[in-house]
């Protein structure tokens, strides 16, 4: 077993980790944060979508091990007490989700989209979010969300 | 799915990496792992030991020189795709890491994993062999040695690195004439059913495909046509000479040898537009 530690949502946290362990399950079995799902495990649905050091990386995908010393956002590290992040706020007002399974992974995809493109087209959104499948809604609402949410976090400090 | 067990060292530079590779002939070196990780998930890959390299910071980097540009085995495609550098004076480089995967595969793959795992259906190792890239590869005691990417790529996921060395830098020239990177894909993320990379320099026209055989491979017929005189569309026709595209759930050999054929014709408009 190996020591990690990692940064979890701005909590120094720690676990004993054989080396295979991948970082989703860490998250998920260690550190008991369960709003990260997992897919279809082969880095093609984005539902594990996380941030490491601010950028979005498919967890699936990472050895824990990797993550050593770094930091990981997850969905429940970005409402700010009973105030909703501005993404997950306009998810919910614009029906941007049907069964939810994706919507951890999205929003936090469209997170590291948007500070890298704080003003994106519709095009630029649909392709920001090319790395993350949804099976219910047709993504119409979700783009919609994302729109909405670039334009709640431009007029925001 | 998990991987099959393994021992884990976290390489502090280069020859820590060499050594622990040397100690261990089960052992494979972890970029980012976007490769290597889901082939060891569905147990195609079972290395006793990860040599993990993803931590050397002095393997990223974009820096032009004198008539080339050197890049960082490590640094990322995000990287690539976003480099000014490469965006002013190789921009066949930026386009073609800014269509990988998607943007979470970018985030964490590699420029130096991905032409090592030499995946003929990959973007970058097609891009390298139409810019004539040259591999600087490292073994122990600092002594390198230089490959050119026309002969790196060996077979199907087999390049030309022994064991005990590892790819530190990829030397791509500095661009004055047109390009053009084009794939084709069903889906987004998708890998290319077939890619295109075409560079027009001083002297000649090169042109490489991607996911047309073992290997990414020149489209030696075309650049003869073209070097001959012949238009860039009836040049184009002869894409799939000495071709072995695969034929899969996307599509047969047949269609990928018209593919490449439409493809190649986009690719020479656009680069000698």
């Amino acid at each position: 077993m190996t020591r990690v530690a990692v940064t979890v949502n701005g909590e120094p946290r720690d676990a004993d980790v054989e080396p295979r362990t991948l970082l989703v399950y860490l998250i998920r079995d260690d550190f008991a944060l369960t709003g990260t799902n997992v897919g279809c495990d082969t880095s093609s649905c984005g539902s594990c979508t996380v941030l490491l050091d601010g950028e979005s990386v498919k967890s699936c995908t990472l050895l824990a091990l990797q993550a050593d010393g770094r930091s990981v956002t997850t969905i429940e590290g970005l409402a700010d007490g009973e105030s909703l992040h501005p993404l997950q706020d306009a998810f919910h007002r614009n029906h941007g989700l049907q069964c939810g399974f994706c919507t951890p992974g999205m929003i936090m995809a469209a997170v590291s989209f948007l500070r890298e493109n704080p003003s994106p087209t519709e095009e630029d959104i649909r392709e920001g979010l090319e790395g993350n499948l949804c099976r219910c809604t047709g993504y119409e609402n979700i783009v919609r969300s994302v729109a909405d949410a670039a334009g709640s976090l431009r007029s925001t400090p | 799915m998990i991987p099959a067990a393994f021992e884990y060292t976290r390489a502090e530079d280069v020859d820590h990496a060499l050594e622990a590779l040397s100690a261990d002939p089960g052992a494979k070196l972890l970029a980012g792992g976007h490769s290597l990780l889901p082939l060891m998930k569905l147990r195609f890959a079972r290395p006793s030991m990860l040599v993990d390299i993803g931590r050397l910071t002095e393997l990223s980097y974009v820096e032009r020189r004198d008539d080339h540009i050197t890049i960082g085995a490590l640094t990322r495609h995000h990287d690539l795709a976003n480099d000014p550098v490469l965006q002013r004076d190789c921009p066949i480089v930026a386009d073609a890491a800014s269509t990988i995967g998607d943007p979470q595969v970018r985030h964490v793959g590699t420029i130096g994993g991905s032409l090592a795992h030499a995946d003929p259906a990959s973007d970058l190792p097609a891009v390298m062999l139409a810019l004539e890239a040259t591999f600087v590869i490292r073994s122990a005691g600092g002594t390198e040695r230089l490959v050119p990417a026309g002969e790196f790529f060996k077979g199907l996921f087999t390049a030309d690195l022994e064991h005990t060395e590892i790819l530190t830098q990829v030397r791509v020239p500095v661009l004055s004439g047109g390009w053009s990177f084009i794939k084709f894909t069903r889906r987004a993320q998708d890998w290319a059913l077939v890619g295109v990379a075409a560079v027009a320099g001083p002297q000649a026209v090169s042109v490489a495909l991607a996911n047309m055989g073992q290997t990414p491979i020149r489209a030696r017929a075309v650049e003869a046509r073209l070097a001959a005189g012949d238009a860039p569309a009836i040049a184009a026709l002869q894409a799939d000479q000495d071709t072995a595209p695969p034929s899969d759930a996307f599509g047969d050999a047949g269609y990928r040898r018209e593919l490449a054929k439409v493809l190649v014709a986009r690719a020479l408009t656009e680069a000698l537009g």
